[in-house]
């Protein structure tokens, strides 16, 4: 069973194609990374995946719901992590955990806020305003915030940007465990070539909006004969070298 | 509770949650109704004992009643505007617009904060009026109650327009939050009868549920009798502002999903 079924996905503001129609699965259980550069429509794709943005054409199917017709059911199911969309910094870490907690309509909101605590190392930070933490600490709240409602989709916008190594190997170590316990699908978006190798099951390349190779990171490697992601990255950022045929 | 009321109370919490870390949030909801009602009762003491008499006795609970009721409709309206804006200048809607809230409930939620921010801006004035200026707002009757329920829809209805202009104008429009409201007032008669303005007007003021509520203010004040017409013609004007409001936020939410303007206001 796929966890999303995107069908010719186009997104058009005016005379800009920021997503040319794409189509991909995700299925089940797996880690999808979308990888590209900047203006490459990942942002585009993962806005149109939680309803932010009204496709031009094509369809997306979340977790078996038309996101047309029936988004609320979807997203109810899944969550969102973005270092670029904050929480309220003058609410406590607790008190941001309890408003998305009714607002996924979590049971047992207490004792999943202490779950969550304790998971991710949050049990001190409870009490302290989300504007005063660390990049680091504000990751693992943003984190806290996308697993409250035990979503069966998690889509992961650059969650290790400007993390240091070792909290972002933290967070990716902490992410691939979650997945194998959970059983949760994951969409992840990342200009961390390190990450998308360790962490995806498949990728898909987009350059200019467009899904232009994928497969799995070892296919990827063996097909343009590269040793890591970044080399595969810049070839195809740079049309520097074709791949080998799958 | 439903789900629907948990993500209402989910959104209020948010808010609510604000004003138990700031004492300076607290007091500025009553800073303004406090200092108003303070220059106007000052204003009707003198005016009292210049003119003398139950006339100018009359025409000072007249003002002091304006002061407050019209409060209650520019208080509605920040209360709601500004409970948005917070969302915006916390960069949060981004979250928000991916969890099944709805837009509706997001609406309930706003209008039930703008409730809370009237009544505890209002209520510490309501009492200084008592107090120091011996006017008891509510010896106007049970009446009050359908006063306030008006003042009310029609400061929620001005401040879904406001947030409908921001969502199709960005930051840019945030001022109106502030501001867009005073337009009103000068045909609203909060201090005077709509028969005082220039006949061209009138026809304005009487398209507000503001001036029939004011109109009918003035009427208990002054004959000591209620005109339930203007009454209904405030609720009626109401439900078409109110109706108004409600499809235009509803077109703006929209066409903001189209343009992707979800993804980035405020910038």
């Amino acid at each position: 069973m796929n966890a999303i079924q995107v069908r010719d996905l186009t997104k058009r503001y005016d005379r800009v194609l920021a997503v040319d129609a794409i189509s991909f699965t995700a299925p089940a259980g797996a880690t999808v990374g979308l990888l590209g550069g900047n203006g490459a429509g990942k942002t585009t794709t993962i806005a149109m995946l939680l309803g932010l943005l009204v496709p031009t054409a094509g369809s997306i199917e979340v977790l078996g719901h038309d996101m047309a017709r029936d988004r609320f059911a979807a997203l109810a199911r899944m969550n969102f992590s973005s270092p670029y969309v904050s929480l309220p910094a003058r609410l406590t870490v607790e008190q941001n955990l309890r408003v998305y907690g009714h607002l996924y309509n979590v049971a047992g909101i207490d004792h999943r806020i202490g779950e969550l605590a304790g998971e991710l190392d949050l049990t001190d930070l409870l009490d302290r305003p989300a504007g005063n933490l660390s990049a680091g600490q504000k990751t693992r709240v943003a984190l806290a915030k996308a697993l409250i409602n035990r979503p069966e989709l998690l889509l992961l916008d650059e969650p290790t940007a400007s993390l240091d190594p070792d909290t972002g190997d933290w967070v990716r170590t902490w992410l691939e465990r979650y997945r194998a316990e959970s059983g949760c699908t994951i969409l992840l978006a990342s200009h961390n070539m390190a990450e998308v190798e360790r962490l995806c099951t498949e990728v898909l390349m987009l350059k200019q909006g467009r899904v232009v190779d994928r497969g799995s990171p070892d296919d990827l490697l063996s097909r343009y004969g590269r040793e890591d992601m970044e080399e595969v990255f810049l070839d195809i950022a740079r049309n520097r070298r074709q791949a080998v045929p799958a | 509770m439903s789900p629907g009321l948990r993500r209402v109370w989910g959104l209020m919490y948010r808010h609510l949650a604000l004003y138990r870390r700031s004492w300076p949030r607290l007091l500025e909801l009553a800073y303004w109704p406090v200092l108003q009602m303070c220059i106007w009762g000052f204003t009707a003491t003198f005016l009292a004992k210049r003119m003398g008499g139950s006339i100018a006795t009359t025409a000072g609970a007249a003002l002091l009643g304006g002061v407050l009721l019209w409060e209650v409709t520019l208080r509605s309206q920040m209360g709601m505007s500004i409970s948005f804006l917070e969302e915006i200048w916390s960069r949060n809607l981004g979250h928000i617009f991916v969890s099944p809230l709805r837009p509706r409930e997001l609406i309930a939620a706003l209008i039930a904060m703008s409730f809370i921010r009237m009544a505890a801006g209002l209520l510490p004035a309501i009492l200084l009026a008592w107090a120091f200026y011996a006017f008891n707002l509510f010896a106007l009757g049970p009446v009050l109650v359908l006063f306030f329920a008006n003042l009310m829809i029609m400061g929620w209805a001005v401040a879904l327009g406001v947030v409908s202009l921001v969502l199709r104008h960005g930051a840019g429009a945030e001022p109106l939050a502030w501001g867009v409201l005073f337009g009103l007032a000068p045909f609203s008669a909060v201090f005077y009868p709509v028969s005082v303005l220039p006949g061209f007007l009138q026809p304005i003021a009487l398209a507000l549920p503001t001036a029939h509520v004011f109109e009918g203010m003035r009427g208990i004040l002054l004959d000591g009798t209620v005109h339930w017409h203007h009454l209904a013609a405030a609720f009626g004007l109401n439900a078409v502002w109110m109706g108004g409001a409600v499809l235009l936020f509803m077109h703006q939410f929209q066409q903001a999903r189209i343009r992707g303007a979800l993804m980035n206001i405020g910038e």
